[in-house]
Formats: structure tokens, sequence, C-alpha cells
């Protein structure tokens, strides 16, 4: 019981730095920190001769000059007298849209397909395998090219959409014609969509340092009004159940709460479409989405779809067959079993994976930049970085704007997967 | 009372109902069971109909001798009717050279990469089929008929021919000797491959891999007399000496004395599958040491060491692969000496090694986590320390457990190897691709190209994804 007393006290020499395994590690983590640091001196100095070299110094101070390029595609408004700053904000809005709806399509897509492929008929489930093979082991650049040609050299040309009057006497038809009872035209130029205007707005209110768009704010204040009402609700309904055992009936007052009020607001503000229409040569008014963002989008979805599509039958697999049968020997119907039983348990297996994938789409989205898609390697990395040959600052913020998409998408699911894994004590 | 006829034997059983065996049973269980399997099972055949419908003649109708796009549609036509569509996979013909080379590297040394590319399976027979004589010479058979079929075909040099017939012939002899042997040519093979593709004096690599030899040597004789790390550490230093000092006037020197060379190739003038395969093969090889490295330092209990790790996998990891080129392309010469010469190549070489180093240490990372904790402190109490316990209880049970995901993430990083497109190397996929669309003779053409490469990286990624399952397969040991 004595044992720590009895050890030998040694005096500290200098060689136990090297041979005693109590004190190496602090030998071998001076010896790293020295050399990382002799490492970022170097490339210090490196770079510091190079700019000196080449008559550069760094400064961010480029972000506030006139950009003096047009954008295709913008989200928010910007001119090519902005700076290269809101540029560099046109080019994250653009690649957030692309990973944003991207992540939602993607995983409607690749759940359909995941749980097709555990489907029993033999048929569809072998087509799904077939899916996802072919869409996992070819690049996703090659989707991308190919959506972004076919889009751009098949589909036909505004002038093809044209009614001539002898066309128009002789009965015949146009080249193209609008699809969606004439409301979207799809041209080699770009897809062309209604866009929502409204009559009566609420206008925006000025707050000194940024404007506040009221007719938004109704609109986000009115949808989440609903969605709270609707769980006070269904918690209602659940209330109910457990001390009566009978569910009131919701679905109607569901449907009710969630769709009345945002219908109602869209009617007061007097929500119309403007369709667009052949002008001259092109389409005038509503949405013209370039097929740069289609591409894109198709693309991703298609290829990240075959990886969730995986992930979701790996998730559903994983669950034991006595799970099932547990469920049905309780007489649960089978719909019920996969609501109530397996899903919710399959949906711990497959969060994970699923955030990576999200992850691993909202960087795939940088590959727009192959077909001109303007995102922020195609305004900050591309255009802005060759106007300015500022190769260091553009290069470095763009990474450093990309690291923190990627924390914050991974800091939020994580969070998220925390609330659906099992509370074990 | 007589009975007029009494059955004796058995009667064979009858066969079930025409609706219980058969096709019939197996269509009505696996495609007609419910109602909403009707449903899908009528949908899916449409599909294939239409799809079949649409491809087939289209495919039917290919033309494959052709001096451009309009020919081509010209002799569909002729053949097969106005209207009617075809393939047309005529192309291949004047830019098939260019897809796997790249079209600037000097057709007259084509049969340099092909000869490395032949020789890259030798070199890692031993490692794939480690000690199976029966698979190792099935692969040195079919990479000898690969040879004399392709050698021939590129026209290469009666020396080269004669000389890669001989180290073919030679290794089978060691493979069916002493198998494990092989290895040596596995190590020599980068320095090899580098000659042949870049070319330049032999010398220069065989000097460069003469350092290792000044590492192994080092360490060998003095880790019996400081230990381990330290040893590690006096050849890295004589080694890192040697390279710096010794090596370029002794290559030299050594040139000048017997002159042997290959016409030297520039990196820029590299292409096509080429490239790809040059890009994925070295970012496989490098990254897998680096990546080992990168997980072990995570789980390290130095905290430093540890910090360090970390940071450089999740910045890696968290930004795309483009941003990455874009550093090799804009950014990295500024962080190299400015009489450094660092061809774009290299540069991004160095990149992608890096980032696929990244995401294997984080592949090996959650295997390291997998391991019973038993297996550590059983290295522990058989008196090992931390590199022998690594290598001979840790790793080798780790890298078995990710071989899967070793080796999707070495799929991803082949695929990922098309985007060096964005710094203007010409891949396949869009950089050659681009030309062959620019080409008067074949412009309008979408579809062909963009299938055949895509074929090509299918096939490759395929055949990795199926050669994991085996591995997985072979290298089970638990008796499940």
């Amino acid at each position: 019981m004595t044992m720590a007393a009895e050890l030998p006290k040694e005096n500290f020499r200098l060689s136990m730095l090297i041979f005693d395994t109590r004190y190496r590690s602090y030998t071998i983590q001076a010896v790293v920190l020295g050399l990382f640091i002799l490492l970022i001196v170097w490339l210090g100095y490196n770079v510091d001769r190079n700019l000196d070299e080449r008559g550069k110094e760094l400064s961010i101070s480029f972000l506030w000059q006139r950009a003096g390029y047009d954008i295709p595609q913008t989200l928010i408004p910007y001119t090519n007298d902005n700076v290269h700053f809101r540029a560099l904000l046109v080019g994250l809005t653009n690649t957030l849209a692309v990973a944003f709806c991207g992540c939602i399509l993607a995983t409607i897509l690749g759940v359909v397909i995941g749980v097709l492929r555990l489907s029993n008929n033999w048929l569809v489930s072998r087509l799904m395998t077939v899916y996802v093979e072919v869409f996992r082991n070819v690049p996703l650049l090659l989707w991308v090219l190919l959506s972004y040609v076919i889009l751009t050299e098949t589909m036909p040309a505004p002038r093809d959409f044209r009614v001539t009057d002898e066309m128009a006497a002789a009965g015949e038809a146009p080249a193209a014609a609008m699809s969606f009872f004439d409301t979207v035209a799809v041209t080699n130029r770009g897809t062309n969509v209604p866009s929502p205007l409204l009559e009566r707005g609420f206008g925006s209110v000025d707050l000194g340092f940024v404007s506040v768009n009221l007719t938004f704010l109704a609109i986000v204040l009115v949808i989440a009004g609903s969605v709270y009402s609707y769980r006070r609700l269904k918690s209602h309904a659940r209330t109910v159940q457990e001390s009566t055992g009978v569910r009131p009936v919701t679905w109607w007052k569901s449907l009710l709460i969630l769709f009345a009020p945002i219908i109602a607001l869209m009617i007061a503000l007097g929500l119309h479409w403007e369709v667009p229409v052949l002008k001259g040569f092109n389409f005038q008014g509503g949405i013209l989405v370039a097929h740069a963002f289609t591409a894109l989008l198709l693309a991703l979805t298609l290829y990240t779809a075959a990886f969730i599509a995986e992930i979701v039958r790996g998730g559903i697999q994983a669950i034991s067959r006595g799970q099932t049968e547990a469920a049905f020997a309780l007489g649960l119907r089978p719909n019920r079993t996969m609501s109530l039983v397996v899903l919710p348990q399959a949906l711990r297996v497959i969060i994970p994976p699923l955030i990576s994938q999200f992850l691993n789409l909202t960087k795939n989205t940088s590959l727009g930049v192959a077909i001109s898609y303007s995102d922020l390697s195609g305004t900050l990395g591309g255009i802005t970085r060759n106007q300015t040959g500022r190769e260091i600052e553009c290069v470095f913020l763009m990474m450093a704007i990309y690291l923190s998409i990627s924390l914050t998408i991974s800091m939020v699911m994580n969070w998220y997967n925390r609330s659906v894994q099992l509370k074990a004590r | 009372m007589t009975i007029s006829y009494t059955r004796t034997d058995m009667l064979p059983a009858m066969a079930p109902p025409v609706s219980q065996r058969g096709l019939v049973k197996w269509l009505r269980e696996n495609m007609l069971s419910t109602r909403l399997n009707v449903a899908l099972t009528v949908l899916a055949t449409a599909f294939i109909a239409f799809v079949a419908w649409n491809i087939f003649p289209w495919f039917w109708n290919s033309v494959w001798n052709a001096g451009s796009l309009a020919e081509c549609r010209a002799i569909v036509a002729a053949s097969a009717g106005e209207g009617a569509s075809g393939a047309c996979w005529a192309f291949l013909k004047p830019w098939w050279g260019a897809f796997i080379f790249g079209h600037q590297y000097p057709v007259s040394d084509r049969w340099r990469p092909v000869l490395a590319f032949g020789l890259l399976f030798v070199a890692l027979a031993p490692i794939l089929f480690a000690g199976q004589r029966r698979n190792l010479t099935i692969i040195f058979s079919v990479v000898a008929a690969y040879l004399l079929l392709t050698l021939y075909l590129a026209s290469a040099p009666g020396l080269a021919f004669a000389l890669a017939m001989l180290l073919v012939a030679g290794l089978v002899a060691v493979s069916q000797v002493q198998p494990e042997r092989l290895l040596w040519f596995t190590l020599l093979y980068p320095a090899l491959c580098f000659w042949l593709l870049w070319g330049g004096s032999i010398w220069s690599p065989i000097v460069a891999m003469a350092g290792f030899g000044v590492l192994y040597a080092i360490f060998r004789f003095a880790s019996p007399v400081i230990g381990f790390a330290p040893a590690a550490g006096a050849g890295v230093v004589a080694a890192v000496l040697w390279w710096l000092f010794a090596d370029a006037p002794l290559a030299g020197t050594l040139q000048e004395m017997i002159p042997v060379d290959l016409l030297r190739v520039p990196s820029d003038k590299f292409g096509g599958f080429l490239l790809a395969i040059v890009i994925g093969v070295t970012g496989i090889t490098f990254s897998l040491p680096i990546g080992i490295l990168l997980a072990l330092g995570r789980q390290s209990d130095m905290p430093i060491v540890k910090m360090l790790c970390v940071i450089f996998i999740e910045t890696i990891r968290g930004v795309p692969l483009i941003t990455l080129l874009f550093v090799a392309a804009f950014v990295l010469g500024f962080f190299l000496p400015p009489e450094a010469d660092f061809d774009l190549l290299l540069r991004v070489l160095i990149l992608v090694t890096f980032f696929a180093a990244a995401y294997l240490a984080e592949v090996l990372r959650g295997s390291l986590a997998a391991l019973p904790r038993g297996q550590y402190e059983a290295a522990d109490a058989l008196g090992l320390d931390y590199w022998r316990a690594q290598r001979l209880i840790i790793l080798p049970q780790a890298l078995k457990i990710s071989i899967p995901a070793i080796v999707s993430s070495f799929i991803g990083l082949f695929k990922d190897t098309t985007l060096v497109v964005i710094v203007a190397l010409y891949e396949p996929l869009k950089g050659i691709t681009h030309l062959v669309r620019q080409d008067v003779n074949w412009k309008g053409i979408y579809w062909e190209p963009y299938i055949f490469v895509g074929v090509i990286f299918f096939l490759f990624c395929f055949g990795m994804s199926r050669y994991s399952k085996y591995l997985e397969l072979k290298l089970k040991t638990d008796h499940r």
C-alpha cells in the first residue's frame, strides 16, 4: 500500500526527456511545435519575398471598390456599379440557393429510391440498383456538364415559340410550345417561369441602418403563427387521446389552420402571377431562371440522391427484423409499424451520414464554376480574383466562407441529431 | 368380398398447380403480390420499354467510320431511313489518342505511359493478391499480353519492347520462386513510373530513390543504439540533406558519365485519362501514409499534436476541392521560394494528396475508435512500445475494418480528378471533350463523348468497389 512512497526519487536528468516515457511526450510536442513555427515563419518569409517581387501587398480594401462586371442571375439587387463585396454576397446567396434546394430535392428523391430499392418487387428494386450504381460511379462533373449541354443545345430558341399570321391562317402549330398551361417556357437561353406580384404590398420601413420589408415580415409572421397553432392542436389532441383513449378528428382543422391564413393574406395582398409572354425576339415578364442553375440543381439532386438512397436503405436494413415482427404481434398495421417502430429507429442510423451528404452537396455546388454559374467560387474566386489580381486574399476569403458554411451546417444538423438520438442514461 | 384393385405402392406427388410453380409463381410473388406492386411493375415496365424504344435504335444505328458529324448523320439517314437517330462514335478515331494521353503528349512517346500503366498492375499485384501464386500468374500473363499488344500498337522502339518483356519475364520467374520479393519492384515502381512518364535522365529518379536507401541505412544502424523515434528522425534529416545537397550534383555527374535518357515531357503536356490516372494514383498512394499519421495524431494524447492534426483535417474537409485547386493554381506559388520551380501539375498533386489524406484520416479515426479498448490494453500488457503496438496490433485491425470506407474515398478521389479542368488541365471529361466539341468536324456532338468518358470512369469505379467487396470477404476473420 505504500508503493507510491517507495518509488525511487530520481533527480531530473536531461536524458530523461528522451528515454523516460513520462517526459518524452513533452519533448516530442516541443519539437513538433518548433517545426510548425519554423514552417509558418518560412512560409511567411516566402510570401513576403514573393509579394515584394510582384510589388503587391496584402489588403482586403479591394472589396469596397467598384466591381464593374455583370452577374446573370442575382437573388439580391446588384448592378455592375456595386462593390466587390456586394458581388461576393450575390455569389454566396446563389451558392446557398442551390445548396438549399438541392438538399431538399435530393432527400426526397433519395428516400423514395432507397425505399423502392428495398421493395419486394424484383423489377423495381433492380431498376433502382442500376440507378444507384450508375450515378455513384460516374463523376458529378459529367452530370453537371451533360444536363447543361442538353438544356442549352437541345431546347428551342425563343423564336420557335412564335405564331406568325400565316401559321395562324394555315392552322399550323409553332415549333415549340410552352408547358404547364402556357406558363413556363424552356428556351435555350433559360427557363421562363411566372413571377408572383403583389398589388397592395405593405411597403417597407426604414430603420436607419436597415430597411425592413413589411410584406415579407407579414408573410413570415402568418406562417409562424399557423405552425404554432398547428402544434398546439396536435398536442391538445395527444392530451385528449392519453386521457380518454379516443383521438379527436384533427385533419380538417389542421388543413384549415395551416393554409387558410396564408391564402387569406395572399388575397388581401392581391397576389397574381405575371406569366412570361413572347415579345419580339425574347420572352418578357416573369423570372428567367438561368440554365446553369437548373443544370447544377438537377445534377446535384440526381447524384446526391443515389448516395442518400444507399444511406436510407442501410438505415432501414439496420433495424432488426424482430422489431417489425414484435410490432405485428402487437397488432399494428404495416404503415403504423413503419411510422411508429421502424422509422424512428432507422432515423438514428440515417441522420449522421445524411449530414455528411448535405455537407458534400453544399461543397459540390462549387462545381457550378464549370458551367459559369455565378456562385461564390464564380464571383469571388473567379471574376473578382481575376480583375483585382488579389489571389491570396480572394482564395482564402472564399475558403473561410465555405468553411463557415460547412461548420454551421454540421452544427445545426448535429444539434438535430442529438435531439433524435436515444437518450441513454 | 373381393377387392377389385388395391394400390400397393405410393403414387408420385403431383406437380403443384400452375399458379404455384415456375415462372408464374415467381412473377406472382415478386412482381404482382399486391395492388401497389402491380402498379409499380406496370410503371417500371413502361419506363424500361420507353427507354429501350428510344435508345436501342440509336445504339443499333451507330456509325464508327466517318469524317465528320454531318457525314455520320448522312450515313445513318442512308442506312436507317430519313429521321432515324443513330450514335456517332466516329469521333473516337481521330481523338482516341487525345482522350487517353492528352492532345499534347508526344505521339512518338505514347508507348511510355502505356508501359507505365501495364507495370502499375505488376507493382500492385503483390499487394492486391499477396502470396496467391495463381492470381499473380494470371495478372502477370494478362499484363504481358497487354504489353505485347499495346506496345506494338504504340510502335515502341525495339529496345524498350525487349527490356519490358525481359522485366515482366524476370518478375514472373521471381513470383514463382519467391513471391514476397516482388515487393521490391513495388517499392521501386514510383521512380520507374516517374521516369517513364516525365522522361529526362534516368539518374535523377535513381539518385532520389537512393535518398530513401540512406534513410533506411541510418535508421537500421542507429535504432539499436538510440531507439526507434530518434533513429527515424536522424534518418529523415540525413535523407533531406541528401536530397538538398548530394542529389542534383550526383545525378548530373552520373548522367555525364553514362547518359541514359528519354525525351523530357513537361507536365502541361499531360492530359486525358493519363492525367486522371496520374493524379488519382499519386493521390491514393501518398495519401495513405499521410492519412494514417494524421489519424494517429488525432488519436494521440499529446494536446499540441492533436490540435494541429484536428485543424488540418477539419479545414481541408470543410472546403470544396475546387478551392484547394484554386490554392494550387494561384496561391501556392506565393508560399514557395521564388526560385523554386514547381509546375502546375505538381502543385495540384500536393493539394489533392492533402485533400485525400484528410478524408482518409477521418475514415481511419472511426475504425481506430471502433477497436475494442482491450486491444490497446493487450498491446500495452505485452510491453510493446507505441509504434510497435500500432504496427503489429492496432493498424492491421483498423485498416481491415475500414477497407470499404477507404476504397469508397479512393473512388471519390478518382472521380474528383475531373475537377482539375478548373485550373486549365486537360482532363478527359471537360478538357478533351471540349476540344472535340470545338472541332469543326464534330461541332454539335454531345451525348457520345460524355457517354464514352462516363463509361470508362464507371468501369474503373465499379471495378474498385467490387474489389473492395472481395477484399472484405477475404479478410473477414470472424466466424458468423
